[in-house]
């Protein structure tokens, strides 16, 4: 059963990034789900002020920077794991190195 | 409100409410509707006796409190007729019997509880989960935190046992001699996890830190009934001889600090004395079994309080013996730390490598004691990789840094 662990960053986090001790516990995180043979797929993301929001109005399309973080979580990326239950899901989302002001959201993926 | 008399009345409603569900199921076996009648009852103590003070008689208040909620819901149509007439009755018997027993029968109906909650034909995995709720009257939410699954996964599963026991009927009972070895193990084994879910619990989790205590409690309640049970007495010493080590985890700025690198003047010399002296009653039984091998295990560590060392030598057999009985990954992960500072790196990376990869390939300790080993063998290439391994499989933010430190000392080294 595949899930999803999306992760959630705060301003301060997305900050941190280029500290060796953040940056290092994600390596880290992503070398454990290598080794356990259940990573299948997954990526980091640029901050959110790099990011350019498309909506469809009518015929057209509307194109918008992307919002800037003003101290709220923001996707700062995402994993898709290959495990048997969401118990397990669970355990895996309790290792993100995630600071106390994000958080990770566990989500089935979609049976089609 | 002030927060010991808080957490005093909740430890006190608490009590109450597994005594009066263990009166109640005994006789109904109705664990569900004994439950629903209660909880609201509880949830009222909760509110009410931090501010107006703990009653003289706990469990009557909770008895006419559950009484009176069953009458509103009963009103309500909520319940079912003879749901209530049953619960009716079996309250008024619990009433009776316990103004009948004193306090001489509680430990047994609730022990009673216990023997029913670990019965062999309940999953084991629920085991833990139902003695909280049923005996100490943890709410599942709590429970669903500590266990880390959704709150629905662990409803669902407790209410399923629930239904299990009364439909199978489950004796409420504590086995006869020959059946109570076994089925013994299941209890201990239910209040051990609990015992480590509240060990777990150090980063500020104030609840997690009382369910340590409360499985503290259930092992004295437990040994109250069966004093002569030498692994229920092995089963205290081990928990006493973790708790006397609770404070010295963490130095003063919140960092993990090991076992053998921790101040042995902060261990608790007291609750150490209480645990060694249970440990040598438990022996004098002659029926050595794990919990009393991990609790000399913890006794050996504990030694170094006096003597200054550790005696690796002593520790190296001790785990032969209880790999030898319960052949757990934890405990054979350990016996290869111990054989590593007992005789070689080497020779504790062999014993590593024995296990199956598939076992360990997520199993935090394993790599930490890898990594460490990898270190004093002088290869602190591979010691960096695994270090990195361990850091990912850590989910606690303290034990993460200190990894961090071994491993940036590994690049160093290289």
């Amino acid at each position: 059963m595949q899930y999803a662990l999306i992760i959630r960053e705060a301003a301060e986090d997305f900050a941190r990034r280029g500290d060796p001790t953040y940056r290092d516990g994600w390596v880290a995180y992503s070398q454990a789900l290598a080794q356990a043979g259940i990573m299948t797929g997954g990526a980091g993301l640029t901050g959110p002020e790099t990011g350019t929001i498309v909506r469809r109005k009518g015929e057209d399309h509307d194109v918008q920077d992307g919002p800037y973080p003003d101290g709220k979580e923001q996707l700062g990326g995402f994993y898709l794991i290959d495990v048997p239950d969401m118990d397990t899901a669970l355990e895996w989302a309790t290792r993100v190195p995630i600071s106390d002001k994000g958080s990770v959201e566990v989500r089935p993926r979609l049976q089609m | 409100m002030p927060l010991d008399a808080g957490r005093a009345a909740e430890k006190v409603a608490r009590q109450s409410y597994g005594k009066l569900i263990a009166f109640l199921a005994a006789r109904s076996r109705d664990v569900p509707a004994a439950e629903d009648a209660l909880s609201e009852a509880l949830a009222s103590a909760l509110r009410v006796w931090p501010e107006r003070g703990i009653p003289r008689n706990p469990e009557a208040w909770l008895v006419v409190a559950a009484r009176r909620n069953l009458m509103q819901a009963a009103r309500h149509r909520t319940v079912e007729a003879n749901a209530q007439t049953t619960i009716s009755v079996a309250f008024e018997e619990a009433e009776e019997r316990m103004n009948a027993a004193g306090s001489a029968v509680f430990p047994d109906e609730r022990l009673k509880l216990l023997f029913a909650c670990t019965h062999p034909t309940i999953d084991s995995s629920v085991h833990t989960a139902l003695m909280l709720q049923t005996v100490l009257g943890i709410e599942a939410r709590t429970i669903a935190r500590t266990f880390v699954v959704s709150p629905e996964t662990i409803s669902q599963r407790l209410v399923r046992a629930k239904v299990k026991i009364r439909d199978a009927g489950i004796p409420f009972a504590v086995p006869p001699r020959p059946a109570l070895p076994g089925r013994l193990a299941a209890v201990l084994s239910a209040i051990y996890a609990a015992y480590g879910l509240g060990w777990d619990g150090l980063d500020g989790e104030e609840e997690r830190h009382s369910l340590a205590g409360e499985a503290i409690w259930l092992g004295r309640a437990l040994l109250a009934v069966l004093p002569n049970e030498p692994e229920a007495i092995g089963l205290l010493s081990l928990m006493l001889h973790c708790e006397a080590r609770r404070s010295a985890r963490r130095d003063d700025s919140g960092r993990y600090v090991p076992l053998d690198e921790q101040d042995a003047a902060a261990w608790n010399a007291i609750m150490i004395a209480e645990a060694d002296a249970l440990l040598r009653k438990a022996g004098s039984f002659d029926r050595f079994g794990p919990f009393q091998c991990q609790a000399a295990i913890q006794s050996v560590h504990a030694a170094r309080r006096l003597s200054g060392t550790t005696d690796w030598q002593a520790l190296t057999t001790l785990y032969a013996a209880l790999v030898m009985m319960k052949p757990m990954l934890g405990a054979r992960v350990s016996q290869a730390a111990v054989i590593g500072r007992a005789s070689s790196a080497t020779a504790g990376l062999e014993q590593l490598d024995k296990l199956d990869p598939r076992d360990i390939a997520s199993y935090q300790p394993y790599w930490a004691v890898r990594a460490f080993l990898l270190t004093k063998a002088g290869d602190d290439t591979a010691a960096a990789d695994a270090y990195m391994t361990a850091i990912g499989l850590s989910d606690s933010p303290a034990v993460r840094d200190f990894l961090t430190g071994r491993l940036k000392d590994a690049w160093q080294a290289i």
